[in-house]
């Protein structure tokens, strides 16, 4: 195990040495979906086609080793982000570049197929994202098939095992169904089936929502060892602030589609600048201040199929104004990232408010 | 020093398709369907008796007195003999014979394997043709499913029986007489699974269409497999379930839909009897008092149908988690 990581990391180091490109730079990303009414429907109701835009121009990067964080509530896009980089959407526009690799120039599966084998993706939901009728050693010899990395199936059976104790489980439990395992154990196998590639470049997507909170701490101090040992890149998705605060080196924060705020986890979690994000952490939990008079977070989510004008933030926002309501604000460099909000920018809202 | 050791010999048994089958054995006789199995009287019953009948088909040359088929050994002397237990019946065949002097013991033993060939081999056709067309709808979704659900709308307001004579009617005028007797099972076989793959089809689109969206399919799609191998290795195995018992009940509804097309004439031919072929010649005695040569064979049949439907239905409620 520890072999193998240490050849991965010397590659990993002397490919970014000779080519200072990022571990992975999106770039304008946009994913829109066609949600319009049946065929039928549009003719004889003269209803209109429709576009929801789950992405809508999202740009950044993230550095080799490095962990940036997607958070947001429900819809606001980051799982379509997610999937649009592992290949599961195609973007509507915009470039993903893997080590400044485009995807798009790379029209075939075969074409594809070395970059795919770097990058891999942890699921959501444990009780979902396992095949409840392959055993555990298939589930993870999978993508070493697919790829034909190893060949005989005694090398196979070596590298499963030292998967399977990489993740912290035992060998013999290759031998074992998934509905055999408890959540935390069943992410410990989603895990290790997304290292069995040797990827260098990890998607996350929400992998602890779905489990009891004692075993999301195991969980995600099991990934930050992984990190440690393989020098791994995320990209993490999430809602939960507090894992966000233990996992990021930098985070994005998007509302319908967007990014608001784009910033090295430090200074955010120090010093929130865009009003949705410090409504955001407003709402973490916090065992200091208990009794403290809450700002309830006011109005609910617009309809992504039908967002507000200029920020799409402004019907919630207290700070709005009429620039807010008819102007879109882009992302604006601040220290220690970007924000994209007019208030931020006028100096109308104090850094320290 | 011990542990690697174990480790390779647990390796190697791993590694043996004989330990995988004898595996997968033991986990079939502990695992859940075998204890519901078990603690089902009915299910119990209706399996005996499917077993016995299926067995009786598979041997009928063993275990049939005689041979239907053997022209030589009849005896048109022996015709419209009784039942043994009445009165004019002789031991020597103990359920009758019809009026060539055929047992009918041994008419309905291989008249039952004609019947489970035909309702078997078209199942398994019309599976086939469903579970591929389904996979395709379901997986690929978009105009194909549009199309190929359309095609098993317009399918399903026909009724099976209808279709079947259709068929059968295009290959009489298609063929000269004497070659249809030879090909009366195939036109059986397609016609009867023909009318059968649209509830394969949609079974499997839905179960496919939720599975698809799955997040283990994804996972195989990121690395790259062809959906082609996603379908059967990954979605295939999950919507198995549903289809095993689509396709039980599928098998006596074949049996049936057999019979009733040989009854009217246009299944399988007189030198080949199925059971819905005997009751067909024996319905023409009905009314002058040999019983025997119709009713047996109806008995026959109704036993098997309803026993194999028995079986089908505690596979649903088996399989159901909702019931579990």
């Amino acid at each position: 195990m520890s072999l193998a990581g240490c050849s991965r990391m010397t590659s990993a180091t002397i490919r970014h040495d000779e080519a200072p490109h990022p571990k992975l730079r999106v770039d304008g990303l946009k994913r829109y979906f066609d949600v319009s009414p049946p065929w039928l429907n549009r003719v004889t109701e003269g209803r209109p086609r429709q576009t929801l835009k789950a992405v809508d121009d999202i740009s950044f990067a993230i550095e080799p080793g490095k962990t940036l964080s997607l958070v947001g509530e429900s819809g606001c896009g980051k799982s379509t982000v997610a999937r649009c980089i592992v290949g599961l959407y195609r973007p509507s526009g915009g470039s993903i570049a893997f080590e400044g690799v485009d995807f798009a120039s790379l029209r075939s599966r075969a074409a594809q197929a070395p970059l795919r084998r770097r990058m891999q993706m942890i699921f959501q939901d444990p009780y979902a994202s396992l095949n409840p009728r392959w055993r555990v050693f298939d589930i993870i010899a999978e993508p070493v098939r697919a790829f034909r990395l190893l060949r005989g199936k005694s090398e196979i059976v070596r590298r499963v095992d030292e998967l399977l104790r990489l993740v912290g489980l035992a060998p013999r439990d290759g031998e074992k169904y998934p509905h055999e395992f408890s959540g935390g154990q069943r992410q410990r196998v989603s895990i290790a089936r997304a290292l069995a590639s040797n990827p260098e470049f990890l998607v996350c997507d929400e992998p602890t929502s779905a489990l009891d909170v004692s075993v999301q701490a195991q969980i995600l101090n099991l990934m930050k060892a992984l990190q440690r040992e393989l020098g791994l890149t995320y990209l993490f998705i999430s809602h939960d602030l507090s894992v966000v605060y233990h996992m990021s080196d930098s985070v994005g924060v998007m509302y319908l589609g967007r990014l608001a705020e784009l910033r090295d986890a430090p200074a955010l979690f120090a010093q929130p600048l865009h009003p949705y994000t410090r409504l955001l952490l407003e709402t973490i939990p916090d065992l200091d201040v208990i009794g403290r008079r809450r700002e309830p977070l006011a109005g609910e989510v617009p309809n992504p199929i039908d967002p507000p004008s200029g920020c799409s933030f402004h019907p919630r926002c207290p700070f709005a104004n009429e620039r807010c309501r008819s102007q879109r604000p882009e992302l604006a460099p601040v220290p220690g990232g970007a924000v994209a909000c007019h208030a931020v920018a006028e100096g109308r809202l104090a850094p320290d408010d | 020093m011990s542990a690697p050791t174990q480790s390779e010999a647990e390796i190697e048994s791993r590694l043996t398709a004989i330990g995988r089958v004898a595996d997968g054995i033991r986990r079939f006789f502990d695992g859940d369907i075998w204890y519901s199995f078990k603690s089902s009287r009915i299910a119990v019953v209706a399996g005996i008796v499917t077993l016995v009948i299926f067995l009786a088909a598979l041997f009928a040359p063993i275990v049939a007195p005689s041979n239907p088929y053997d022209l030589a050994t009849l005896n048109l002397l022996d015709a419209f003999t009784a039942p043994a237990w009445i009165e004019g019946g002789s031991s020597a065949f103990l359920l009758g014979t019809d009026d060539q002097g055929r047992d009918m013991l041994s008419a309905i033993i291989f008249g039952t394997r004609v019947s489970l060939i035909v309702g078997f081999a078209s199942i398994i056709f019309a599976m086939l043709l469903g579970i591929t067309l389904g996979l395709i709808s379901g997986y690929v979704g978009g105009i194909t499913d549009a199309v190929i659900m359309r095609i098993a709308d317009v399918q399903l307001s026909f009724p099976a029986i209808l279709i079947a004579l259709l068929v059968d009617g295009v290959v009489r005028g298609l063929l000269p007489p004497n070659r249809h007797a030879d090909i009366a099972v195939w036109v059986l076989i397609f016609s009867i699974g023909i009318s059968n793959w649209v509830q394969f089809a949609r079974t499997v689109r839905g179960s496919c269409m939720v599975e698809r969206n799955k997040e283990y399919v994804q996972a195989a799609r990121i690395i790259g497999i062809h959906p082609i191998l996603i379908m059967l290795r990954h979605v295939l195995p999950n919507v198995m379930g549903p289809v095993s018992v689509i396709a039980t009940i599928g098998l006596a509804v074949a049996v049936l839909t057999e019979a009733t097309l040989s009854f009217l004439g246009v299944g399988m031919p007189p030198t080949q009897p199925s059971l819905g072929t005997l009751v067909n010649t024996g319905q023409n005695f009905l009314a002058s008092g040999e019983w025997w040569i119709a009713v047996f064979p109806g008995f026959m049949l109704a036993t098997l149908v309803l026993a194999v439907n028995l079986l089908g239905d505690w596979l649903r409620d088996a399989l159901n988690p909702k019931l579990r």
